[in-house]
């Protein structure tokens, strides 16, 4: 579980988050939602300590993460996963010697365990002979992959994937959104998702957080969203046409039912 | 204004805590020995090149000089030949060769450092539990530490061998006489002078070129400024330190 205490954050004088409380629960897929610019990524680097809050507390289980210094913080850290937008894979590094890192920094397993791990790590995100290529071989799928594998290779606690699906088709989203999701009920991890992809949202979101202008607007679940007053959330959930539509549709299937598409709102 | 006289002691303050960041107890000393290597061969072995080829020009130019300079009845021949080797050693092999391979290895840092930086990679090496600055920094200052005066002697090598060669194709001096100069009144210490200038002139290129890179900010244009104030960096702190590690070691 990871806990956020009323937490402040600004850039010379700027505002950029404002009074954030909030609750990841483990085993569930946690949702950022907001628009570009809204505070998402500087939330989520302020959770895994990349930036350091202004005011508040941030609580990784019973430890305030906020109050430890570089060192104490390190071995949370170590329980901490992270799939960058861009991947942020090492470039002068093969997708092996990427997903291999964190264990040869930090275990003290022989050649043959490491590379065993790595394999099974590489075989759960569904990626085969592509070991010993670079990440500018790799595809922007595969590039989220490699970062799930990386990420999941010392068995986290807590997964933070800041906007998985930017630059993806569709198809490869909902692969990555299912791994994540998969990954999230195997390990019992408590992942926390950036994204403005309202598919992922549906697909995905048990509990969904929403920011706007740097402050916690919204807070709900999937099924909540779309029946919300709350009129920001509204403009941003039904921005596109198809979404509006979609709203429109499920209105029509409360008042007549027998009309419903099988499994259209899980 | 007052900013603008505080920024170099603010520049200053941050490179010391990088380097504070970077000499930290490393996590594995194995997976840095590895790195060691491969910056070795990433940095080093790269440069010998383009040492040898700037070497063997420069010490042949040296020996045109100084010949066309030198032609009195007055004066041996020979001494062009110790003059070419005490230029190469004391001068040319460290100081010169230290601000060439500071546009080559300290871009060459810089920019991947720096790219690294706006691509995510330092956060996700942070987010890790690695110290970064450590483990991208340190292998590849201790790499070109040892590596750098190998190639500062392969340069007086090559330089002195460059004003032979002139000497046989050129006519303009005895061969034998540019030989008997090489070996006239030889001192090692130049040669200790030589490889502690490198060595310092190493760390200089390694970790100010570094500090550039891993403090760029935004987008790739900001990498390639970061490159540009590294390279400038480097050569004007060399040019500086050359001054007082020759005022120390010499006089």
């Amino acid at each position: 579980m990871i806990r956020a205490e009323h937490i402040a954050k600004s850039f010379d004088g700027r505002k950029v988050l404002e009074d954030i409380s909030v609750r990841f629960e483990q085993g569930k897929t946690n949702l950022v939602i907001g628009r570009s610019g809204s505070g998402k990524t500087v939330f989520l680097k302020c959770l895994v300590g990349l930036l350091d809050i202004d005011e508040g507390a941030i609580w990784y289980g019973n430890t305030c993460f906020s109050d430890l210094g570089f060192r104490a913080r390190k071995t949370i850290r170590r329980d901490i996963g992270m799939i960058f937008q861009g991947g942020a894979l090492l470039d002068s590094s093969t997708v092996e010697e990427n997903v291999r890192l964190p264990l040869d920094l930090f275990t003290r397993q022989s050649e043959k365990e490491k590379a065993e791990r790595v394999d099974f790590c590489l075989q759960r995100v569904a990626l085969k002979n592509a070991n010993q290529l670079y990440p500018s071989e790799l595809s922007g799928g595969m590039i989220k992959r490699v970062a799930i594998a990386r990420a999941i290779v010392l068995n986290p606690k807590y997964l933070f994937c800041d906007e998985p699906n930017s630059g993806l088709d569709p198809m490869t989203s909902n692969v990555i959104d299912n791994l994540i999701r998969e990954i999230t009920e195997e390990y019992n991890i408590t992942t926390i998702i950036n994204t403005h992809d309202m598919n992922s949202v549906m697909e995905i979101g048990e509990k969904i957080v929403f920011l706007h202008e740097g402050k916690k607007w919204w807070e709900g679940t999937k099924s909540d969203i779309l029946h919300s007053d709350n009129r920001e959330l509204n403009d941003f959930v039904f921005a596109s046409t198809m979404a509006q539509r979609a709203r429109g549709y499920e209105r029509m299937v409360q008042e007549r039912p027998e009309c419903a598409a099988k499994d259209v709102f899980k | 204004m007052i900013r603008e006289i505080i920024k170099p002691f603010e520049e200053l303050g941050r490179y010391c805590i990088l380097m504070g960041k970077v000499f930290s107890r490393p996590e594995k000393a194995s997976i840095y020995y590895r790195r060691i290597l491969f910056e070795m061969e990433a940095l080093g072995m790269s440069s010998i090149l383009i040492t040898a080829i700037i070497s063997i020009f420069m010490g042949a130019v040296v020996t045109l000089q100084m010949s066309i300079n030198l032609e009195s009845s007055f004066i041996s021949r020979s001494l062009i030949g110790y003059a070419t080797r005490e230029t190469m050693i004391l001068e040319f092999s460290s100081t010169v060769v230290a601000l060439i391979l500071a546009g080559k290895v300290g871009s060459n840092i810089a920019s991947e450092i720096g790219t690294m930086r706006i691509t995510e990679q330092i956060d996700a090496l942070e987010i890790m539990g690695v110290n970064s600055a450590s483990y991208l920094i340190l292998p590849k200052i201790v790499a070109t530490v040892l590596f750098f005066p190998l190639l500062t002697i392969l340069s007086i090598l090559i330089g002195n061998f460059g004003g032979y060669l002139v000497a046989v194709v050129t006519r303009i001096m005895i061969p034998d006489d540019y030989v008997q100069g090489l070996l006239t009144d030889f001192k090692p210490y130049s040669i200790v002078y030589s490889l502690i200038k490198i060595a310092v002139f190493a760390f200089i290129i390694t970790s100010v070129s570094a500090f550039y890179g891993y403090n760029a900010k935004g987008n790739s244009l900001e990498v390639g400024r970061a490159s540009t104030k590294a390279v400038v960096a480097s050569c004007v702190i060399i040019l500086m330190f050359n001054l007082i590690l020759t005022q120390l070691l010499l006089i």
